[in-house]
């Protein structure tokens, strides 16, 4: 099966974390004004708002190195499905709060070790890209960590819907862990990182979060994956047709 | 208008007028995303900022306002370039900012390194606790004061 890629490996890179930003921020800004309690909508709309940033400084770069005219827009409105190389786990849907907050953490989770290694980077853009979101990742996870605490030892109605928000996303964590060949090139340039690295810290962050909130370790299961080559659940190409559809339909149109 | 070629520090004197769109107490220079003013000998104006927040809306903003400060000056061929290293961080912003903040009604940041209390601007109390940790805009925290009840905004250390 062919990887979807783009003439230039850095490039390809950068789009596929810029992607994992990109899908979460559009599924946070999705669930705008329906959280809980306002003070925790101003917060999820924060949090989409970094992960935008992030992205669009992402493929922004991504585009100035294709060199071949695209734009950041032009990579987040105009690619099709099979082109998005997100993980699974971000485009998973807005089921209830639980699978909200869980998503969130166990991609927080991963996000600060990956952007702490990349503030490291041969590549000095990126490096300052990184740098500056691991600040933010840690805000994030803090936020997702109490609300994961709060909502599993809280009642066992929270309980419940906690432990099945992990049970349900479990599978679709191992993908942030697999590498593969451009990986292996990028981290061997010293410009990205061997994600096999970062499972160890995300163990640690989740584990003690599980324990803290008084929830049970997912059992193990087959590993989902196909994000980073371009095949994705059923959930994606659904949101990206409500992402994109004025852009889609409208070429070129600004506000 | 007529490009003329300006020493960098003429052109700094012109940046102080761009406030922040969100903070308009604060200038660009106060908030430290002001990193850099060159002029090349050819005149170009190159003026170098750097993001706070990953996500700021602001940005795009600021970006144009110093295109028309300058240009207002007569200063008509500039480039704002963006960099992100070093991060931004709360330990540029000056004193004279934090009391301008302050005075807004905004707790200003403290140190990155350590816990320093969070005084309400207001009544200067000490006894206050955080509602949000995300607020109005991703730079500050939502707070209240437990001493004379105002809630307030808190610009976080970062």
């Amino acid at each position: 099966m062919d990887t979807i890629t783009t003439s230039r490996p850095l490039a390809t890179y950068l789009i596929r974390h810029g992607d994992d930003n990109l899908v979460l921020a559009q599924r946070l800004a999705e669930y705008i004004s329906w959280a809980p309690e306002l003070e925790e909508d101003l917060a999820i709309a924060n949090i989409a708002l970094d992960h935008l940033g992030v992205a669009h400084h992402l493929l922004a770069y991504a585009a100035s190195v294709e060199g071949d005219g695209r734009d950041a827009d032009a990579l987040a409105f105009l690619r099709s499905e099979r082109e998005f190389t997100n993980l699974l786990l971000v485009e998973r849907p807005n089921d209830d709060f639980a699978v909200i907050m869980v998503r969130q953490f166990l991609f927080d989770a991963y996000q600060v070790p990956l952007w702490e290694a990349l503030a490291g980077s041969a590549d000095t853009t990126l490096a300052g890209i990184a740098a500056k979101a691991v600040k933010e990742a840690r805000y994030h996870l803090r936020h997702s960590r109490n609300w994961v605490v709060t909502l599993g030892d809280g009642t066992e109605e929270s309980h419940r819907r906690t432990q099945h928000a992990f049970d349900e996303l479990w599978r679709f964590t191992g993908e942030m862990f697999v590498g593969d060949a451009l990986d292996t090139d990028m981290a061997a340039a010293g410009i990205g990182v061997d994600p096999a690295s970062l499972e160890a810290p995300w163990r640690r962050t989740v584990l003690e979060a599980i324990a803290d909130a008084t929830l049970s370790e997912p059992e193990d299961t087959t590993v989902r994956v196909g994000g980073r080559s371009g095949f994705h659940t059923e959930a994606l190409g659904h949101m990206l047709g409500e992402m994109q559809w004025l852009q889609r339909a409208y070429p070129g149109l600004e506000w | 208008m007529v490009t003329t070629a300006r020493e960098p520090d003429t052109v700094r004197a012109i940046l102080e007028q761009v406030v922040d769109p969100e903070i308009p107490v604060l200038t660009i220079g106060d908030m430290g995303i002001l990193r850099d003013v060159t002029v090349a000998d050819d005149g170009m104006v190159r003026v170098v900022v750097t993001p706070t927040y990953s996500g700021c809306p602001a940005m795009d903003l600021i970006r144009d306002e110093i295109v028309d400060a300058l240009a207002a000056a007569g200063i008509d061929r500039v480039t704002v370039d963006m960099v992100f290293s070093p991060p931004w961080t709360t330990e540029w912003m000056s004193d004279r900012a934090k009391e301008k903040l302050r005075a807004f009604g905004i707790a200003p940041p403290g140190s990155t390194a350590g816990a320093d209390p969070v005084l309400c601007p207001r009544c200067a109390s000490a006894s206050t606790r955080t509602v949000s940790e995300f607020g109005s805009t991703a730079c500050k925290a939502l707070m209240v004061c437990e001493h004379c009840g105002e809630p307030f905004d808190r610009f976080k250390e970062i």
